[in-house]
């Protein structure tokens, strides 16, 4: 008993210490700027919220609203089409016996030890002599690979897809692709959607490549976007409100995805985990 | 893992290195470049993180058809923009023209990324319109020199509660010591004379810039580096004084803390740039019309000097095909009395020209300081600005290091002296290995 209620305790403190923040900004959004410097930071004053709202989805003719579709272009695009490969990729190596296959997976597996961040540059040096930096392709094309991906799917197709029904698929006269797609894929989904968590986060989170590629403001994803905004800070002041109340609009789709998928993540990781 | 990513970053750049070196030659020459007009329509990109810049280019791209400016932005220099410039000139396409602060143009100057005006007429030509200590932050005091067009400065001045000074009976005061005596009475009364920057180095500097210290300089061929002048060290045992009596609060700068210190009335004054008007203003709302400005005080009675604190360059990189049409632009952005009230009005930009404290809406008396015409200080401060300082070539770390050296000093350890002996020693191993020539 004493032991479960030292346990709690902890649990306690470390929801505590994660959401803290998340209720800082939450609180500090709904703030005007005034109020900002000068309430409790970690309770409400007069709620400012829709003001706030409307000057950040107004500022620079709505270009937060851009990046906020940037985002979800880089990222929601980026996760759906480099799941799609890496689960392609991973049950081909699972499924298929063909010379090199180790050595495939084994440079695969390589890769997932290599960071985002050291890629980022020689991609840029790369992008450059291709005359493609500054694109939507300079940060979307690089998104899409996923190492890590295709180890969970190889993982996974080996423990969850039985060859025998392969077999039978085969014998009914279904080609390989369709396979894939109609029988397969549904046997892997609780996979497919953990590493499209996974990436989804991933590519969320790659903030140098986009900061290393793009210059045109257009073209920026909500996290450089809001990071260039609190730069300028110092010489503009008011901005600081904006960063705020973009921050927390920011982590929306974030929280919309992972309420919606996380009873699939559970699955999931749970299974991956046993076999 | 670092490591692993150290060699592959290393080992990729050597690559390209290996492969790009072959074009760079053709372009490198030595002193000025030719600079000659181009014949038909020119593009040109401009990288800068100035707030809202593109209103102020849409301007001239209106009226030159034939020079079309393209906006590129990011986060400010040190945030990113700055490595980005470095990456860009190494995979050979930079930008033609960036905003480049005056403490890092010296960095791009070493690393040969700039493209030197001096040939450029339309630069020449508007040299005198520029105040000189602007002028000499673009061309470090060399002949035949010009790597950037001087954009805005930053003259210090002394902002003040006028209502509290007045209460309690304080005189304005108009020399280091008066301010000194002032902090006495101030604390009697409660409060705090200032706030000092414990992480912000660049405020120091401005300061030791009015003493007259020099922290570094450039025969042509090699580096000195002084933090430890007479002057530099006066400057830093005299705020060391105040911070060890605790006449000085000293709460982390650019933090809702430090606004909030300013905004209920706990600081009383702060000696800070022009641009430091607008920060005031946001940062401490419910104190409007109880500040007012005066010159910074003096080291000596009636002396007439003034400190600077920030201010950036338009610079055209090497590699730019049309360094004649971004000269052209680049003088406009910086002397034309609409693009200087543009910036002014955007970005609160205050301009680097002589002409330029007297637009329009620099004239006028400000509200939220009482009314006073607080632009007039900074006018006259901007023409009393110490001439021959100048930056070296490796700022972020130096100011790194200092930073964490005052930090130390603030909470007692060591001394704000040794912070800078200690940021001396470090900034002389960094040009070292950086193979940067350093006269001892």
């Amino acid at each position: 008993m004493k032991s479960k209620s030292a346990a709690m305790a902890i649990m306690g403190i470390c929801t505590l210490y994660f959401l803290v923040p998340i209720w800082w900004l939450v609180v500090g959004a709904t703030k005007s700027r005034s109020d900002f410097g000068n309430t409790a930071p970690l309770w409400f004053a007069d709620v400012s919220l829709g003001q706030n709202l409307g000057e950040l989805f107004r500022y620079r003719d709505g270009v937060f609203l851009r990046w906020m579709l940037n985002s979800v272009l880089y990222t929601g695009g980026a996760a759906l089409l480099g799941t799609i490969l890496a689960a392609m990729c991973g049950y081909a190596l699972a499924k298929y016996r063909f010379p090199g296959r180790e050595a495939i997976f084994n440079v695969v597996l390589g890769g997932v030890l290599v960071p985002a961040t050291a890629l980022a540059l020689p991609l840029f040096l790369i992008f450059s002599q291709l005359n493609a930096t500054n694109t939507f392709w300079s940060v979307f094309l690089p998104s899409l690979v996923n190492p890590f991906g295709v180890y969970l799917a190889r993982i996974y197709a080996t423990a969850s897809v039985p060859e025998e029904l392969l077999e039978a698929a085969r014998l009914d006269g279904s080609g390989e692709v369709r396979t894939f797609f109609t029988v397969s894929t549904k046997l892997m989904f609780p996979a497919l959607v953990t590493i499209f968590l996974f990436h989804f986060v991933a590519v969320w989170n790659n903030f140098l490549l986009p900061l290393i590629m793009l210059g045109n403001e257009r073209l920026f994803p909500v996290t450089l976007g809001l990071y260039t905004w609190n730069s300028q800070v110092n010489q503009l002041p008011e901005l600081r409100m904006l960063v705020l109340t973009g921050a927390l609009v920011s982590i929306v789709p974030l929280v919309v995805a992972f309420l919606l998928l996380q009873r699939f993540w559970r699955s999931g990781l749970g299974s991956g985990a046993v076999k | 893992m670092k490591k692993l990513l150290g060699i592959l970053l290393t080992s990729s750049l050597a690559l390209t290195a290996c492969s790009s070196g072959g074009d760079d030659d053709t372009t490198a020459t030595a002193g000025a470049a030719s600079c000659a007009p181009s014949s038909g329509p020119v593009t040109l990109s401009f990288t800068s993180w100035i707030p809202n810049i593109e209103e102020v280019v849409k301007v001239w791209n209106a009226k030159n058809p034939n020079i079309q400016v393209k906006v590129q932005t990011g986060p400010n220099g040190n945030g990113g923009t700055y490595q980005n410039f470095f990456n860009q000139l190494k995979a050979g396409n930079a930008p033609d023209l960036g905003q480049v602060e005056y403490d890092a143009l010296p960095s791009f100057r070493v690393q040969d990324g700039l493209t030197n005006l001096a040939g450029c007429k339309p630069v020449t030509d508007a040299k005198d319109q520029f105040i000189d200590w602007t002028w000499n932050q673009v061309s470090f005091g060399e002949k035949d020199a010009v790597y950037g067009v001087p954009q805005d400065s930053g003259p210090m001045a002394l902002f003040y509660r006028k209502d509290l000074f007045e209460k309690n009976n304080i005189p304005v005061p108009a020399t280091w010591e008066e301010y000194a005596a002032a902090a006495v009475k101030v604390k009697a009364a409660g409060g705090s004379i200032t706030n000092f920057s414990q992480s912000d180095i660049n405020q120091f500097a401005g300061l030791a810039w009015q003493a007259g210290g020099h922290w570094f300089s450039n025969d042509g061929s090699k580096w000195t580096v002084n933090f430890q002048d007479e002057a530099t060290t006066k400057v830093a045992n005299y705020w060391q004084d105040l911070v060890s009596k605790k006449l000085v609060s000293t709460v982390p700068p650019w933090t809702t803390e430090w606004d909030s210190a300013y905004n209920k009335g706990q600081a009383w004054t702060w000696v800070s740039a022009v641009w430091g008007a607008n920060s005031i203003s946001s940062g401490a709302p419910d104190t409007a019309g109880k500040w007012a400005v005066a010159p910074m005080p003096q080291w000596t009675t009636g002396g007439k000097v003034a400190g600077n604190w920030g201010g950036s360059s338009t610079a055209v990189f090497k590699g730019s095909k049309h360094p004649y049409e971004a000269s052209q632009f680049a003088i406009w952005l910086n002397t034309s009395e609409e693009a200087l009230t543009l910036l002014n009005e955007k970005a609160n930009l205050y301009p680097a020209t002589k002409t330029g404290g007297s637009l329009a809406a620099l004239s006028k008396g400000v509200d939220f300081y009482g009314g006073q015409k607080i632009y007039d200080i900074f006018a006259q401060a901007a023409t009393e600005v110490t001439p021959d300082f100048t930056w070296g070539p490796t700022m972020t770390s130096t100011y790194a290091t200092a930073s964490d050296g005052f930090k130390a000093a603030v909470s007692g350890s060591g001394t704000l002296a040794d912070a800078l002996k200690k940021a001396q020693t470090s900034t002389i191993d960094n040009l070292k290995s950086q193979s940067i020539p350093v006269a001892e």
